[in-house]
């Protein structure tokens, strides 16, 4: 199946460049795919996989290229407009669709666009979608407005857009990347046919597990150069992670025995109807507690709880030994709650302030002078601190934080909650947007200051990232803890099986 | 039907109340349910549907216009001015003369928008002041009596005489106002340029990626708020039949908070003809019914603003729930 | 030279900066065109004529960095004279002493306090958007005062009050220290106090904010009540100016209170933006109109003017960032 000549190419790209203002974004790569084929194209922030994409979708133009074919036909550039009439289309991380609209129209949504005043056949317009949507075995709502589907159904929708415009090679970003495992199966499985049905897939994503299971070829792009061309068959997540950033990573147990260590954080019995129930969960200073389970299966909302945003209504929770039971987030972080949201575009960070600024929200109090007034230079101070401390990489304190690659705009969201001087941390998904190279370094950060003697609950849904960094691991599934499990004792694989069955 | 329900809960929400505030007012005054009245309910807000409709358009594309009302102005003092200069003109020419005068006001908003990037809001602020600032200087303040006989004759559409001698009737400005409603309903649902614009308003940057032309759809929604402003004010100048300068400044905040009301979104992607119009008609019924029922005229605005909070407070309480599923959900 | 001008843009910040040079440009140019611009009475109309526009302004610019809006200023600040007058009108009208003037002030500051307050309550806790808010309350209020006033003016002050619109003190109107210390204690607030700061945080990205804990509800209806407290002393002065208070007294300054926000270079999505540039704002619009004014031209060609200036102004900066893009390509 690999075997060149055996399916005609999509696409063909040999030694494209791209210069942007001296700094070499892309530098002689080689990328093809055939039609049919779902190929990964991966790499870390930044190494030029959108500049390649956005130069087949003609939103570029090459500064050089050797050899640009598309479906057979030799190109010296293109428009935007003739990519989408060749039948290239990309489904964007953000997905570009309208959250106010109807389903079917945004399913149809290209076919009003135009300048050309016509009528609006909105019963011609619906069945169109339906053909679309049974080509993907999917039915959905077609008169439900976008914004109350889930995300992972809009991305269903951003799928039968593209196909409604004749697509035969669409590009997908980041995908799955605010999908829960399931959801990510259901979304698999449509590419898939897809697939089967001739289209060729570009697939972009960070989690490198799902690359492998998906795609049948990996190119790999590395401050914009090709790197190499490879077959999922026989690749582990481990090389793969190598090849995207030059260095092998070390995923390795860290697990220690904390059984001993004095208790930070308790919850007995903790009920919370249509969220969770009967939880007992005991965190023990430096210890590092892995909660994983499915979006949905109430991990983000036990972290609500113990954040105080939502108020349980049977059970208890203790703190240092202490009855805790907090009203609001205010409340939780006095008492040495701090809790690092999933969501750290929106809930996270402040994008349009200042680093400085992002860092110093939760500890204003203690940046002030003798008149009650905030400090300045105890600001600035308190952020080359952390920048030190965590190792991150920022120009001035007073750039926009949005300036910053996405780990470090996590280390900061670290810095502004260890600034708290917390007793326990809860890392909600820590590692959602932030590349490989980075998650590392985040990783790293994290054991250090369990060592140091901080209480950590890690929640996320990829299991080797909390296998490999907790101390314990608790199974969370409809609203329950379904397991405790001991990572120097269980595989990944093992813990997989028992999650997604 | 059920979707029906769940996409438009706002404008269902001011039906109801509109329909229930009807009926209060029927069964406390006999004056309310009597066709003279209605007739003139309808006629007397026919400017102010016309406005609505046209900054309806432009608050879906995701802007917001000040703007309009003192636009109205300029555009009957300007038509006044060319109308007697070339001899008098006739219904064709005056909307002629306005429709052109109300597009080129509103295409020079979308025009700075466009051209330097600036937000509607700051635009239309300046433009509105210097509108204002330009008639009130360039008139004197002086209004114009001296109007063509076509302009202010009554052109009745519809009469009726009731058996105690009340008449009822519908004039030019009704009929003008239903046509305007319908022309922005046929626009903005029914043809693929208005969903553009809904698409614009709702995610300019997707709307972009999808080939929908930004400079075409600012035009568009302030080219017919122009035009729907230049309308209206050929129809007030022939209700009140003098042309005076100042007497439009003030409206526009009026019928803006008139038209959210109605369920139309400051920030674009929302809104619905019917939902205008309601909200236009709930405010022209609460003031007409303290009228009915004899409560002092001083009194009327400050019940109306009132309303307006209450009715802001609880449909967003309800909404408060879908508020918080829909930011779960698109995160 | 030019390392001087450097300088003194990075302290002073762009905005700043522009605006100052703006208005050293006009001022020469006004006493170019007019001998009797830069003479005392006219300088002194000046002081006493701008600092209404910038209470105003300041109480609209609050609200606007939290990303919200103040429609209701100018019927705040009336309804707070009024309840100033009603106080006094209780202990004898122009006969009142001082301690009447005293109980008039402090009603009048509870009352235009109470009107923000209520206002940012509906905006924190209900979530509606503000510029409805503010619409209505600003029709709320209007309401109200004319059902108060039928529609008419309330006068007879005792001349003590009088001081306070006409007086001078070290040879400067009263009015414009007033103005400069509330322009003060308004900049501290908002740049340097815990409060300010989560303004500014606020107007940004208000969920991300109450994650990092900060109580976000409290912030709303505080900064809105603030801006009420300044429409009352706004509405105080405006009392004292005319000696009278009428419900749409200063109606005209609702937009101009943004435009000279937006001269003054503010996020209109909130979030960024400072109290210096936009005090310039103010001044410069003052001595536009003056400056028209003295050169024969009436206030309404200085409105006309202001909107022409302002959309001057943003092509300019528009032009500049396109020349910064151009030079990045």
């Amino acid at each position: 199946m690999l075997d060149d000549g055996a399916a005609r190419h999509a696409l063909r790209l040999k030694g494209v460049s791209k210069v942007f203002g001296g700094v070499k974004a892309l530098d002689g790569v080689d990328f093809d795919v055939r039609e049919g084929e779902v190929h990964c194209l991966a790499g870390e922030n930044g190494c030029g996989k959108s500049t390649l994409i956005k130069i087949v979708t003609g939103v570029y133009q090459p500064d050089g290229a050797e050899a640009f074919e598309l479906f057979g036909e030799r190109l010296e550039s293109i428009t935007p407009v003739q990519s989408r009439a060749r039948g290239v289309s990309v489904i964007w991380q953000d997905l570009a669709l309208f959250p106010n609209m109807s389903v079917a129209e945004n399913i149809a949504f290209d076919e009003m666009v135009g300048l050309r005043p016509r009528g609006v056949d909105y019963r011609g317009m619906k069945d169109r979608a339906r053909v679309v949507l049974a080509r993907l075995g999917v039915t959905l709502d077609l008169d439900a407005s976008l914004e109350t589907l889930p995300i992972a159904q809009c991305q269903v929708v951003a799928i039968a857009r593209a196909l409604m415009n004749e697509a035969r090679l669409i590009f997908m970003d980041e995908p799955t990347a605010s999908l829960t495992q399931s959801e990510t199966d259901r979304l698999l499985e449509i590419v898939r046919r897809l697939s089967a049905d001739g289209v060729a897939i570009v697939f972009v994503s960070h989690r490198l597990a799902e690359v492998l299971d998906i795609a049948s070829r990996v190119t790999v792009v590395r401050d914009g150069k090709l790197v190499g061309v490879y077959p999922t068959a026989g690749m582990t997540q481990a090389r793969l992670g190598e090849l995207m950033t030059g260095h092998l990573l070390e995923d390795h147990v860290t697990a220690r025995d904390m059984a001993t260590a004095p208790v930070v954080f308790q919850a007995q019995d903790l009920g919370l109807p249509g969220q969770f129930e009967g939880i007992d969960l005991t965190i023990r200073q430096g210890e590092v507690v892995g909660l994983i389970g499915l979006l949905g299966a109430g991990r983000t909302e036990l972290a609500h709880a113990m954040m105080g945003m939502s108020q349980p209504i049977s059970g208890q929770m203790r703190l240092h030994d202490q009855p805790y039971r907090p009203a609001s987030i205010r409340e939780a972080i006095s008492q040495g709650m701090a809790y690092v949201s999933e969501d750290r575009l929106h809930l996270g960070l402040l994008q349009k302030q200042s680093i400085a600024d992002n860092a110093a929200i939760s500890v204003l109090d203690r940046l002030l002078d003798r008149f009650g007034l905030i400090s300045n230079p105890q600001k600035i101070d308190l952020i080359r601190g952390w920048v030190t401390r965590l190792g991150i990489k920022i120009g001035q304190p007073d750039d926009a934080i949005s300036t910053l690659s996405g780990g470090n705009q996590q280390k900061v969201v670290l810095a502004k909650w260890l600034a708290t001087q917390p007793k326990l941390l809860i890392l909600d998904s820590p590692t959602v947007g932030v590349d490989v190279g980075a998650r590392a370094g985040i990783f790293r950060i994290v054991r250090d200051l369990a060592e140091q003697g901080l209480a950590i609950l890690l929640i996320s849904d990829e299991v080797s990232e909390v296998l490999y960094n907790a101390d314990r691991v608790l199974h969370m599934a409809q609203g329950r803890i379904a397991g405790e499990y001991d990572p120097r004792k269980v595989s990944v694989h093992a813990l997989e099986e028992v999650i997604y069955e | 039907m059920s979707n029906l329900l769940r996409n438009r809960q706002v404008e269902f929400r001011l039906l109801v109340v509109l329909v229930l505030l009807c009926i209060g007012l029927s069964l406390t005054t006999d004056t309310f349910l009597t066709m003279a009245n209605i007739t003139s309910l309808l006629n007397n807000n026919s400017v102010n549907l016309i406005w609505a409709v046209g900054l309806l358009v432009v608050l879906i594309a995701g802007g917001i216009d000040i703007s309009f009302a003192v636009a109205a102005s300029v555009v009957q003092y300007l038509a006044a001015k060319i109308l007697m200069g070339i001899g008098g003109g006739n219904w064709v020419l005056g909307f002629l003369v306005c429709g052109s005068l109300g597009v080129l006001l509103g295409l020079i908003n979308a025009g700075l928008i466009q051209r330097f990037r600036i937000i509607s809001i700051v635009v239309t602020i300046a433009t509105f002041n210097a509108y204002f600032g330009l008639l009130m200087f360039i008139s004197g303040g002086r209004s114009i009596y001296a109007l063509p006989d076509w302009w202010t004759a009554r052109v009745i559409l519809f009469e009726h005489e009731a058996a105690d001698g009340t008449w009822s009737e519908l004039t030019l400005p009704f009929t003008v106002m239903v046509v305007c409603v319908g022309a922005t309903w046929l626009l903005i649902r029914r043809s693929n340029l208005g969903r553009q614009l809904y698409a614009f308003g709702d995610n300019p940057e997707g709307a972009r990626r999808a080939g929908v032309s930004i400079a075409v759809m600012q035009a568009l929604a302030f080219g017919w708020c122009g035009l729907m402003a230049g309308i209206a004010g050929l129809m007030q100048v022939n209700i009140v039949q003098e042309v005076v300068p100042n007497a439009l400044y003030g409206r526009e905040l009026e019928v803006l908070a008139a038209v959210v009301l109605g369920g139309a979104r400051l920030g674009g992607g929302r809104g619905t003809v019917t939902g205008c119009v309601l909200g236009v008609m709930f405010v022209a019924v609460t003031q007409n019914g303290l009228n009915l029922l004899g409560i002092s005229p001083f009194a009327f605005q400050m019940i109306i603003g009132a309303a307006i909070l209450i009715a802001i407070s609880t449909s967003n309480i309800s909404f408060a729930g879908l508020g918080n599923l829909r930011s779960g959900g698109r995160k | 030279m030019s390392d001087v001008i450097q300088r003194a843009r990075t302290i002073l910040g762009r905005e700043t900066f522009g605006l100052l040079i703006l208005m050293a440009v006009m001022v020469l140019g006004f006493s170019l065109a007019s001998p009797k611009f830069l003479t005392g009475p006219s300088l002194s109309s000046m002081g006493f004529q701008a600092p209404l526009l910038g209470l105003l302004t300041l109480a609209m610019l609050a609200p606007m960095i939290s990303g919200g809006f103040n429609l209701a200023i100018v019927y705040t600040a009336n309804i707070s004279g009024l309840a100033l007058a009603w106080v006094m009108l209780q202990f004898g009208g122009p006969e009142a002493g001082l301690g009447a003037i005293a109980l008039g002030v402090v009603a009048a500051l509870v009352v235009g306090t109470l009107a923000g307050a209520v206002m940012g309550a509906v905006i924190a806790y209900i979530g509606a958007h503000p510029i409805l808010v503010s619409l209505a309350m600003m029709i709320f209020l209007r309401g109200l005062g004319e059902f108060l006033t039928r529609g008419g003016d309330i006068s007879g002050f005792p001349p003590a009050l009088a001081v306070l619109g006409h007086g001078t003190f070290l040879g400067l109107p009263v009015p414009l220290i007033l103005f400069g210390l509330v322009a003060l204690v308004w900049h501290v607030m908002l740049r340097r106090s815990r409060h300010g700061f989560a303004v500014y945080m606020v107007g940004s990205n208000i969920r991300a904010t109450e994650y990092s804990g900060i109580d976000t509800k409290r912030t709303l209806v505080m900064i809105y009540a603030l801006s009420g407290t300044l429409c009352a002393v706004a509405g105080i002065l405006m009392a004292a100016r005319f000696n009278s208070v009428r419900v749409g007294h200063g109606e005209a300054l609702l937009l101009v209170t943004v435009l000279a926000i937006f001269l003054g270079g503010i996020d209109p999505f909130g979030g960024h933006g400072k109290v210096a540039p936009v005090i310039l704002s103010v001044l410069i619009l003052q001595v536009l109109s003056s400056g028209l004014n003295l050169i024969g031209a009436n206030q309404h060609l200085a409105t006309a003017v202001w909107g022409l200036f302002l959309i001057a102004v943003m092509i300019l900066r528009s032009e500049q960032l396109a020349a910064i893009f151009r030079r990045k390509d």
